[in-house]
């Protein structure tokens, strides 16, 4: 089970490979953190949109630049971080996709999903001047030998 | 597994089997391609089994929003059938089914069409 202050850091190219990469290494981190099938799919859910936001819209596809993929652990939270280098965004100006005027668009979707599916999300000034997503989920509890659930 | 589409025909409706993933890249652009070409060649009736299809991204969210209105430029209609939980969850989260048309069995799909024309 993950202990508090571990990280896992990756570096991923900007190709299409990186978006299945990625889910691929959240999911199996997750698992080995105790998640279920339903939180490891919404988490690789999440991860992967993150990883296609910052393909698409951080780095426009521009292969020289790269995507920081870290994993990390608090007491009782997982916290995923998808740092592109591209100019950076503010939650505020993300457009809403469940709005009447928005349901016909064919992109916009990500952000929400990632918000659906996490426990939080926010998005910071990464020190390249990118985008960081940092993404947030509560670890799965067990319950110990006093009966009392506890973080794994 | 990235998707497979296999499509036949009932009357004038055009039924595609999809089975796999629509996600970025090959899944979305198989869907589109498959859309495009029922359209080009005449077929106004679309119905996507997506019954083996356990996974969405929101660029499939997109592929399934474009194929719609494609289908919908062309004076088409395009319905949806068997989703998955996931699917059906996703659609319901993202308010889609405020604009698909999502039939519970083929059956019943195949006469919504009919009754509409």
């Amino acid at each position: 089970m993950a202990a508090p202050n571990q990280r896992l850091e990756v570096t991923l190219d900007t190709q299409l490979e990186s978006v299945d990469l990625a889910e691929n290494i959240v999911t199996r981190v997750a698992e080995a953190a105790g998640f279920g099938e339903d939180d490891l799919h919404k988490l690789g859910m999440a991860v992967r949109e993150g990883v296609i936001n910052a393909y698409n819209y951080g780095n426009c596809q521009d292969r020289r630049k790269k995507i920081r993929l870290a994993v990390e652990f608090e007491a009782e939270t997982m916290i995923v971080h998808v740092v592109d280098e591209g100019c950076g965004f503010e939650l505020s100006d993300v457009e809403d996709p469940l709005a009447e005027e928005n349901l016909l668009r064919t992109s916009g979707r990500g952000i929400f999903l990632m918000r659906a599916f996490m426990d939080d999300l926010a998005v910071r000034r990464a020190p390249t001047g990118g985008a960081d997503l940092v993404m947030f989920k509560k670890l799965p509890h067990r319950v110990s030998g006093n009966g009392r659930p506890q973080a794994e | 597994m990235s998707l497979r589409g296999t499509c036949r025909e009932v009357g004038d409706i055009a039924i595609v089997d999809f089975s796999g993933k629509i996600t970025l890249g090959e899944g979305s652009a198989t869907l589109r391609n498959m859309v495009r070409e029922l359209i080009s060649s005449g077929h106004r009736k679309i119905l996507l089994n997506l019954g083996d299809v356990d996974y969405i991204d929101s660029s499939g969210i997109g592929e399934l929003v474009g194929a719609y209105t494609t289908v919908r430029s062309a004076s088409g209609e395009l319905k949806l059938v068997y989703l998955t939980k996931r699917v059906h969850d996703l659609i319901q989260i993202t308010r889609l089914f405020t604009v698909f048309d999502v039939q519970s069995d083929e059956s019943a799909a195949i006469l919504s069409f009919r009754s509409a024309s």
